[in-house]
C-alpha cells in the first residue's frame, strides 16, 4: 500500500469532502493563502478558491461562532485552531453554542461543525501552546472528540467527522504531521473510520497499554523494549476516539491481559486516563491482577526547557518503568 | 447626517409630501395595510399579556424555576423588526427572548409550557426562559450568555450569503453586550467579509444594574462604535413604531442587496428589573423615571393612539384585542400546568443526533457515561 504523510492524509480528506459536499467549508487563520501554518491545507485554496477555503482574522470567538451559526443553516464548516491551545479565547462558543444548542432547542437545531488542529506538547513552545484538552472537551455531552495517531486514522476519522451531524473536535499533533504511514488509495473507494471504534495496534497477552494520539506511538516503542528486554508481551490499544469511547475494546483487552497501564498526554487530574481507570475498575475489577497504573504528562504546566520537556511527557522510558512496577 | 439617514432621505426624496422625519410616510410603512397594522398592535398586546401572566405564574407557587427576564416596555422593537421579515430573513437574540419568539409566530402554549419546564414546551423543557427556539420560523434563540449570540448571528448571515439567498440575519443584543469581545470580533468580520447581518442593540439604559454611563467609555452613542469597523449605523427611537420599521427596513435592505452590515441602536426601556430576581431595580433608577416611561413613552399606548388617530383601530376593537390576548395567556397557563413534565429518560435525548436517530453509528462506542 502507498505511504503518505499524516498532514497529507488530512489534506486528502478535506479535498475529498470538499468535492463530495458543496456545503463543506474550510476556515481558520492562515488556512488559505498561506497554505496552513503546518501546511495541512496546502494547495486547497488554489484548487477550491475563496468560497470554500477561507482565511479568517485572528478572532477565534468570532469565526468559530460564525461557523456554528452557519452550520445551523446547513453549512459544514471545518475550522482550524492553529493550536488547540487557543481554544480558551473561544470557550463560550465551543462549550455553550456548539455543545448545547441542540439540547436547549429540544433537538430542533443541529451543529455539524468540525473543530480541528494540533493539541500536543513536546515542541518547546511553553505552557500556553502545549495544552491537550481532549479530556476537557470530552467532558461536555454534545461534543465528540477524537485523536488519531496514524495517517490512515487521521484521514478516515476526519472524513467521518465532517459527515457527522454533531460537533466533532479532532485533536491532531504537530509532531505527527510529518509521519509516514499506509493509507488506502482513493481509487480503491471511500475510506472512512467510524468514531467510537478503538484499534488494537499491537496484540499482546501480558499487559494492556491503553492510549490515544502520539502516546500510542510511545506505547509501541515501549512494547518493543518490554518484549526484547523483559520478555513482556504488551498489547497496545489505540482508543482513537475519546467520545464516543470504545469501552468494549478496553474491557476486553484488560480481561485478556489482567493488567493495564494507561498512557495519556493530558494531565492526570480528571484526564482521559482517569475516566478509563474508573471504567476498568467498574467493569473488569475481578479480572485485575494488579492496580491500574498511569503514565501522564507530569502534573505541572508544560515546561519550555528542551532539556527536560520530553521527560515531562509520556515516553517509552517512563512507560516501561511503570509497567515493571506491576508486571 | 449618518449614512442611514442619508439613505432614508434618498428613499423618501420621491415622496414630496413627507419629510425624512415623517416615518409613517416611508415606503415600507406606506404600504402597510390596516389589517397588518392591527396585527402588529395585536402582537405587542399579546406579548405584554403573555409576560404579565408569566410573571404572575412565576410568583404564584414557585413551580416555575430559574430566571425570568421580562421585555415589558420594549415590545415595539421585536414586533417592528419581525414584521419586516421575509422567507430568507432570520432572527436571533439574547436571553430576553419571549417577545421575539411570539413576534415570529410561536404560540403562547409552547412558550408558557417551556417556562414551566414541561415536555410540551418549545424546547421540551430543556431550554427554559432564556432558550426559546423555532428554526421553522427562522428563529434561532434565545441565548443565555451576554453577546455569545453575536457570532452566531454573523454565521446566519454567512450561511445566507454562502447559499446565494437574498436575506439577512437580525441579531439582537442588549446595551450590556456591546462591551464583550465576541461582539467586536463579529463586527470586524461582518464588515470585512460583507455579511448580511443587522445588529440591533436594544438599549434600555441598564446592563443589569449598571447604567450606560457607568459601563461605556464613549457615553453618547453605542452604535457609533461601528465606525471603527467601517460599518453603517443609526439610532432609532424605539417608542415610534413607524421609525423602528423604517430604519430597520433600510438596514435590512442594505444587508440583503449590498451584503453590508449595520448597527442599529434602538432606544427603549424595560419596566421591570433585569430579571424578576432583580430586587434593586428601583434603586439604580428612580421610581419617577420608571413612572415617566410608563406614562409618556409606552410603545403600546403610543401605537394604540396612532392607530386610533388613523381610524385603523377603535376603542372597542382595542379592547377586544386586549381581552383576547388575556384569554390566550390564561389558556396557555392552563395548558402549561396540565402538560406532562419531561421524564428522567428524556434527560439524555437531544444530546447527539446519532443517538436520537438510533443510527448504526450510534451503536459504535459509548456516548454517555452514567451510572
Amino acid at each position: 500500500m502507498r505511504e503518505i504523510e499524516y498532514r497529507d492524509a488530512l489534506n486528502e480528506a478535506f479535498d475529498e469532502e470538499l468535492a463530495r459536499d458543496e456545503n463543506v467549508v474550510l476556515m481558520g487563520e492562515e488556512v488559505a493563502q498561506y497554505n496552513g501554518a503546518y501546511k495541512v491545507t496546502r494547495g486547497l485554496w488554489d484548487k477550491w478558491g475563496d468560497k470554500r477555503v477561507v482565511d479568517t482574522p485572528i478572532s477565534e470567538a468570532g469565526f468559530i461562532g460564525m461557523g456554528i451559526g452557519a452550520s445551523m443553516l446547513g453549512i459544514r464548516p471545518v475550522m482550524e485552531l492553529m493550536f488547540w491551545s487557543f481554544h480558551s479565547v473561544a470557550f463560550d462558543q465551543l462549550v455553550n453554542n456548539a455543545a448545547c444548542c441542540r439540547y436547549m432547542s429540544g433537538g430542533l437545531i443541529n451543529v455539524p461543525i468540525v473543530m480541528r488542529g494540533p493539541a500536543n506538547g513536546g515542541t518547546n513552545v511553553g505552557a500556553t501552546h502545549s495544552h491537550t484538552p481532549e479530556g476537557l472537551f470530552a467532558a461536555f455531552p454534545g461534543l465528540k472528540v477524537c485523536s488519531p495517531a496514524t495517517p490512515a486514522d487521521a484521514k478516515g476519522m476526519m472524513k467521518t467527522a465532517i459527515r457527522d451531524n454533531d460537533p466533532v473536535y479532532v485533536m491532531e499533533n504537530t509532531t505527527l504531521y510529518g509521519n509516514m504511514g499506509e493509507v488506502p488509495d482513493p481509487a480503491d473507494g471511500d475510506f472512512l473510520i467510524p468514531l467510537g471504534k478503538a484499534d488494537i495496534k499491537r496484540e499482546g497477552s501480558d499487559i494492556s497499554l491503553i492510549a490515544h494520539g502520539a502516546s500510542v506511538l510511545r506505547c509501541l516503542e515501549a512494547a518493543d523494549i518490554l518484549a526484547n528486554e523483559h520478555n513482556i508481551d504488551a498489547e497496545v490499544v489505540d482508543l482513537r476516539s475519546i467520545r464516543p469511547l470504545d469501552q468494549d475494546a478496553i474491557i476486553e483487552s484488560v480481561k485478556k491481559t489482567n493488567r493495564a497501564v494507561l498512557v495519556d498526554e493530558s494531565k492526570p487530574f480528571c484526564g482521559v486516563s482517569a475516566q478509563i481507570t474508573t471504567l476498568i475498575q467498574e467493569y473488569a475489577f475481578d479480572y485485575l491482577d494488579a492496580p491500574v497504573k498511569r503514565v501522564c504528562t507530569i502534573d505541572a504546566p508544560a515546561i519550555y526547557s528542551p532539556h527536560v520537556e520530553q521527560d515531562q511527557l509520556p515516553n517509552a522510558k517512563r512507560i516501561v518503568a511503570q509497567v515493571l512496577t506491576i508486571a | 447626517m449618518s449614512a442611514l439617514e442619508k439613505s432614508f432621505a434618498m428613499e423618501t426624496a420621491n415622496s414630496p409630501n413627507h419629510s425624512p422625519l415623517n416615518f409613517a410616510g416611508s415606503p415600507i410603512n406606506k404600504t402597510l395595510s390596516a389589517e397588518e397594522k392591527l396585527e402588529t398592535f395585536r402582537q405587542m398586546v399579546r406579548i405584554r399579556r403573555f409576560e404579565q401572566a408569566a410573571l404572575k405564574n412565576y410568583q404564584k407557587d414557585g413551580t416555575m424555576g430559574g430566571f425570568l427576564h421580562l421585555y415589558i416596555g420594549q415590545e415595539s422593537v421585536a414586533v417592528g423588526a419581525a414584521s419586516l421579515m421575509g422567507d430568507h430573513d432570520h432572527m436571533i437574540t439574547a436571553y430576553r427572548c419571549h417577545a421575539h419568539a411570539l413576534a415570529v409566530g410561536m404560540n403562547m402554549n409552547e412558550c408558557m409550557a417551556e417556562l414551566y419546564g414541561k415536555a410540551t414546551g418549545c424546547s421540551k423543557g430543556k431550554g427554559g426562559s432564556m432558550h426559546f427556539f423555532a428554526p421553522d420560523k427562522n428563529f434561532w434563540g434565545g441565548h443565555g450568555i451576554v453577546a455569545g449570540q453575536t457570532p452566531l448571528g454573523l454565521g446566519l448571515g454567512y450561511g445566507l450569503k454562502y447559499k446565494g439567498l437574498e436575506g439577512c440575519a437580525l441579531c439582537f443584543l442588549g446595551d450590556g453586550a456591546i462591551n464583550q469581545g465576541a461582539f467586536h470580533e463579529s463586527l470586524n468580520i461582518a464588515a470585512l467579509f460583507g455579511i448580511p447581518v443587522v445588529y440591533i442593540i436594544e438599549n434600555n439604559g441598564y446592563s443589569m444594574g449598571t447604567s450606560q454611563k457607568r459601563s461605556s467609555a464613549y457615553k453618547d452613542c453605542l452604535a457609533q462604535r461601528s465606525e471603527a469597523y467601517d460599518m453603517d449605523w443609526d439610532v432609532v427611537n424605539g417608542e415610534d413604531f413607524y421609525e423602528v420599521r423604517a430604519k430597520t427596513h433600510i438596514a435590512m435592505e442594505r444587508a440583503r442587496k449590498e451584503h453590508k452590515p449595520t448597527i442599529l441602536e434602538i432606544m427603549t426601556y424595560r419596566y421591570y428589573g433585569h430579571s424578576v430576581a432583580d430586587a434593586n431595580h428601583k434603586k439604580y433608577r428612580s421610581p419617577e423615571e420608571i413612572a415617566d416611561y410608563k406614562k409618556n413613552h409606552d410603545p403600546i399606548n403610543l401605537w394604540r393612539a396612532k392607530l386610533l388617530e388613523e381610524g385603523v383601530l377603535t376603542e372597542e376593537s382595542a379592547k377586544t384585542i386586549d381581552t383576547e390576548a388575556k384569554q390566550e395567556a390564561t389558556a396557555s397557563t392552563q395548558f402549561a400546568e396540565e402538560s406532562p413534565a419531561p421524564t428522567i429518560e428524556d434527560i439524555t435525548n437531544d444530546v447527539y443526533w446519532e443517538t436520537d436517530n438510533n443510527t448504526e453509528a450510534s451503536q459504535i462506542g459509548r456516548h454517555f457515561f452514567n451510572d
